[in-house]
């Protein structure tokens, strides 16, 4: 099955372990308000594309991909399951690491059991999911992203069931989730589940507000300035220290 | 076995010159991480502090702080030099003093006048009136023979950057071999290959008995120069201290000798480190000690300096003198040639500062050990200051104990040389292509007065075959005027100290370059793939261009255009082997214009591909800028694409990237949270 596609990056670093191939998917139904590619939102654009053409892609240069592989990341990558099942079955007969990167919004644990169903078949050829919490709080993160956050952390749940690796992502922005109650509720939420094997704590930067002025769209984080790298660092530490003292309870 | 030889494993290496056999039986490979280097000693920040207050008075007088005006710059023509005696652990200046520039005439003796005049000094009368009237130069020399074409193209820049007003360098002598051999025996082996020459006086032979001479009073003299300091080389090294100033006073009587477009060093660091575990084991120094000569021979390296002309130094973007030095590597049988030493050249990086100079390489391969290639990464984050070049590739054609000259050139270390050509405008050959020879800047007739194109619009066949037929002529006039400079070089200016530390026998590789490679694809693709119409001026002469439409660029990755670039290069390069080259030497070609890109763009009209006259080239084989959309790897892609059979030279890829988009950094990247649990 084709993929909408909104871009591929042949060089990405920082999206999950090594050198990747990194496919950026059309469609998301989260409004993030820090989201730095609202260009990816819009549900019916993009590109349509073969899973066969990425990996052809992919291989074309796969002595660059040494330790690495390909990440899918958005918009909502688990919004097109069909064509993940697709791109990852192939990609796995190559022996390719396979990543994804996701705010878990598309997953319901009483939703369609067909979706429900094709979801586990994805995860037998999922690798790595980079889950990305926005907030820990259900009220926050109705407020920062439109949608509520149950079935978000019910994934975490969903991912450690099956086994499947998990990196927590969680960008810090001033003001809004640098908050360090909630910070160590989040740790002590995410130290509960086995497969976590990294914490990717992302300093919000203003990088993406030009893109809003290009697409004509009100930025509503106008004047919240970066995350300073010392900040970050402690607030990272805030989230280790609900971690552990969740692990320490749990041994 | 001779005493200084104690603790060494024996080989073929005592009985012949033959520093890779001895390297290859001594050497220790470290696999460990850099935890055991030294911090600078109080004599290194004392003598740096000392240079850096030199290089603020140099700035302050604009540029340069002192200039030999009356003597001319040989082996032993200055006494010794300092910064603080009684500091100094490795010794030796170009003149009697630091930041002093030598006056080298041989080369050229206007190019020696005008770097003066240009910097505020004048040659003694005397010295420009021998060189003008007794003693010929490499320069008149070229001009003698040359003839109007050569000179024609020279004037329009279609051939450019020759070396024929000034020092071709790019040879590296083994300095190694002052240290491990000393110079009586290196002496005594350069008569007995002279007296192993053919008995039939042809030129050939004759030629190769005067140049043998040559590099014997060389030697002699090497010997001099280092007594004026107090050091006898005429005998093998005993430790790494006499080890490495020996391998410097090598390397400083060439630097003596040839202002050469770029002096590298070779590939000195684990031969060194042979004598520093030997050090190390019998406890003659410490690894502080050690560290500390490895300070001050960077220290020197940093130091040396030419006279030259602001125009030189816009060509080559600055006054750089590619002190190349050749770090890592992998041997033919599988281990790498990574010693501390090598970590302590790069060490130097952090202990007197990051610097362009010396130019220190990393001959990268898959194969390295882990915590060196970590290093290597830690150190380009921190300091910028290191070169990466393919030893899988370079390995194939050159062994293990080769270094690189300059930027790109690969040589093995005094058994190969290259005759440096500087490099053919293409971009410019394209444009002579569709103008039957006439130059677009000067609208004199250059090249053959072959049929222009014709037609509101560009033929991708039509253009194509007069582009082919136009570097077929471009190639024959490169590299007939290449030969007589070489010829020239060798009879005026000839590198007798680089020269007498190589085996008698060496191979020559006759090296040539293309500038502007990413402009011809990127044009011939718009030809091909959009709409061109060339827009002529009252002349009849095509000046400019109007392009309608989408094309493939080249750096994404994308056949349709990587190919024709990838053909340009074959092409080029067959038809630079049709030719005979001065002293049988093996052609090459380059793809590095490094800096002088920007020169090179000055002096070429607009191209089909949208470049305004005087824009500059991408560097080497860089896509152009702002055209290469998919990324670093596609990018990358494009230019890999290109074969290194037809350039063996080199290709060069200039590489930028903020430190954030090249990975997390460790403290912001929590990891694996289960080994930060265990802390």
């Amino acid at each position: 099955m084709q993929g909408r596609i909104h871009s591929l990056e042949s060089f990405g670093t920082v999206d999950g372990p090594g050198v990747r191939f990194v496919v950026f998917v059309q469609g998301c139904p989260m409004r993030c308000a820090y989201c730095h590619n609202p260009d990816t939102w819009e549900m019916n654009g993009g590109t349509l594309m073969e899973p066969e053409y990425i990996i052809e892609q992919y291989e074309r240069n796969v002595s660059f991909y040494k330790g690495g592989g390909i990440t899918v990341t958005g918009g909502e990558p688990l919004m097109q399951v069909d064509f993940l099942i697709d791109l990852f079955t192939l990609a796995k007969k190559k022996g390719i690491h396979t990543c994804i990167d996701s705010s878990g919004i598309a997953y319901k644990p009483d939703g369609n059991p067909e979706w429900l169903a094709k979801l586990d078949k994805l995860m037998t050829l999922t690798d790595l999911v980079m889950l990305d919490i926005k907030h820990i709080d259900p009220e926050k993160h109705k407020e920062l992203t439109s949608q509520p956050n149950e079935g978000i952390l019910a994934f975490a749940a969903y991912l450690n069931e099956k086994n499947v690796d998990m990196w927590i992502r969680h960008v810090i922005v001033p003001g809004l989730t640098d908050d360090d109650e909630y910070l160590y509720k989040l740790g002590y939420f995410i130290g509960q589940f086995k497969n976590l094997k990294a914490l990717d704590a992302l300093p919000y930067h203003t990088m993406g507000e030009n893109k809003y002025q290009k697409l004509g769209m009100e930025y509503k984080l106008k004047g919240v300035p970066a995350m300073e790298k010392k900040q970050l660092l402690e607030k990272k530490e805030v989230i280790l220290e609900g971690i552990r003292k969740r692990r320490a309870e749990q041994q | 076995m001779r005493p200084e030889w104690k603790d060494f494993v024996g080989g073929k290496w005592e009985n012949e010159v033959n520093v890779r056999d001895f390297i290859q039986r001594n050497y220790h490979l470290y696999e460990g991480d850099d935890s055991f280097l030294a911090a600078p000693t109080q004599n290194t920040k004392d003598l740096w502090a000392q240079v850096l207050d030199l290089q603020k008075q140099e700035r302050e007088a604009g540029g340069v702080l002192d200039m030999d005006t009356k003597v001319i710059s040989t082996i032993t023509s200055h006494g010794p030099g300092y910064l603080d005696k009684s500091k100094e652990t490795i010794v030796g200046f170009q003149t009697d003093k630091p930041f002093k520039r030598s006056l080298q005439p041989y080369g050229g003796i206007r190019m020696a006048e005008k770097a003066c005049s240009d910097n505020g000094y004048e040659v003694d009368p005397e010295i420009s009136e021998f060189f003008s009237t007794h003693r010929k130069t490499h320069n008149a020399g070229c001009f003698d023979a040359y003839n109007q074409e050569m000179r024609a193209c020279r004037s329009s820049h279609i051939i450019t950057g020759l070396p024929d007003a000034y020092g071709r360098g790019r040879i590296i002598g083994d300095y190694r071999r002052v240290a491990l051999y000393g110079i009586d025996y290196l002496i005594e082996d350069k008569q007995a290959q002279k007296d192993s020459t053919g008995r039939v006086m042809t030129d050939d032979v004759i030629r190769l008995r005067e140049e043998l001479s040559e590099q014997m009073v060389a030697l002699k003299l090497m010997k001099e120069m280092a007594a004026s300091y107090g050091c006898d080389i005429s005998k093998p090294a005993t430790n790494v201290q006499e080890a490495i100033q020996a391998t410097y006073f090598g390397y400083l009587c060439a630097v003596k000798e040839q202002n050469g477009a770029a002096m590298s060093l070779g590939r000195t660091s684990t031969f060194l480190d042979c004598y520093a575990e030997r050090d190390l084991a019998n406890g003659t120094f410490t690894e502080e000690q050690i560290q500390e000569f490895v300070d001050h021979f960077i220290m020197k390296l940093r130091l040396i300096k030419f006279a030259r002309t602001p125009e030189y130094n816009q060509i080559f973007a600055g006054d750089p003198v590619w002190v190349t030095e050749s770090l890592g590597g992998v041997g033919v049988d599988g281990r790498p040639l990574v010693s501390k030493m090598s970590f302590r050249y790069l060490h130097t990086l952090t202990n007197l500062g990051p610097s362009p100079e010396p130019n220190l390489t990393v001959l990268w391969s898959t194969r390295l050990p882990e915590n060196w290639k970590k290093y290597c990464a830690k150190m380009s984050i921190q300091t910028s200051s290191i070169q990466y070049e393919n030893d899988d590739l370079m390995r194939v054609t050159h062994g293990d104990d080769y270094g690189i000259a300059c930027c790109v050139s690969s040589m093995v270390i005094g058994k190969e040389m290259q005759f440096f050509g500087a490099r053919a405008n293409l971009a410019k050959c394209l444009l002579y292509a569709l103008n039957g020879g006439v130059d677009e800047v000067t609208k004199k007739q250059v090249g053959p007065k072959y049929r222009p194109v014709e037609g509101d619009v560009l033929d991708y066949d039509d253009v194509y075959a007069k582009f082919m037929d136009m570097m077929e002529w471009q190639a024959d006039v490169y590299v007939n005027t290449l030969n007589i400079i070489h010829y020239m070089h060798d009879k005026y200016c000839y590198e007798r100290a680089e020269m007498a530390l190589h085996d008698r026998d060496v191979k020559r590789y006759f090296a040539t370059g293309v500038a502007g490679l990413s402009i011809v694809a990127d044009s011939l693709s718009a030809i091909k793939y959009a709409k061109v119409e060339p827009i002529r001026d009252e002349d009849g002469v095509i000046v400019d261009f109007k392009t309608t439409g989408e094309f493939p660029k080249y750096g994404n990755d994308d056949d349709r255009v990587d190919l024709i670039a990838q053909e340009i290069v074959h092409k080029f390069m067959t038809a630079i082997r049709r030719h005979h080259t001065y002293r049988n030497g093996v052609p090459t070609t380059s793809i590095l214009t490094i800096t002088s890109n920007v020169t090179y763009g000055k002096a070429t009209g607009n191209t089909p591909d949208g470049r305004k006259k005087g824009q500059p080239f991408a560097p080497g084989a860089n896509p152009m800028h702002g055209r290469d959309t998919h990324g670093a790897v596609a990018s990358l892609s494009s230019v890999s694409k290109l074969p290194f059979k037809d350039a063996q030279d080199g290709i060069s890829n200039t590489f930028t990237i903020i430190p954030g988009a090249l990975g997390k950094e460790d403290q912001v990247f929590a990891g694996d949270i289960e080994l930060d649990l265990n802390k």
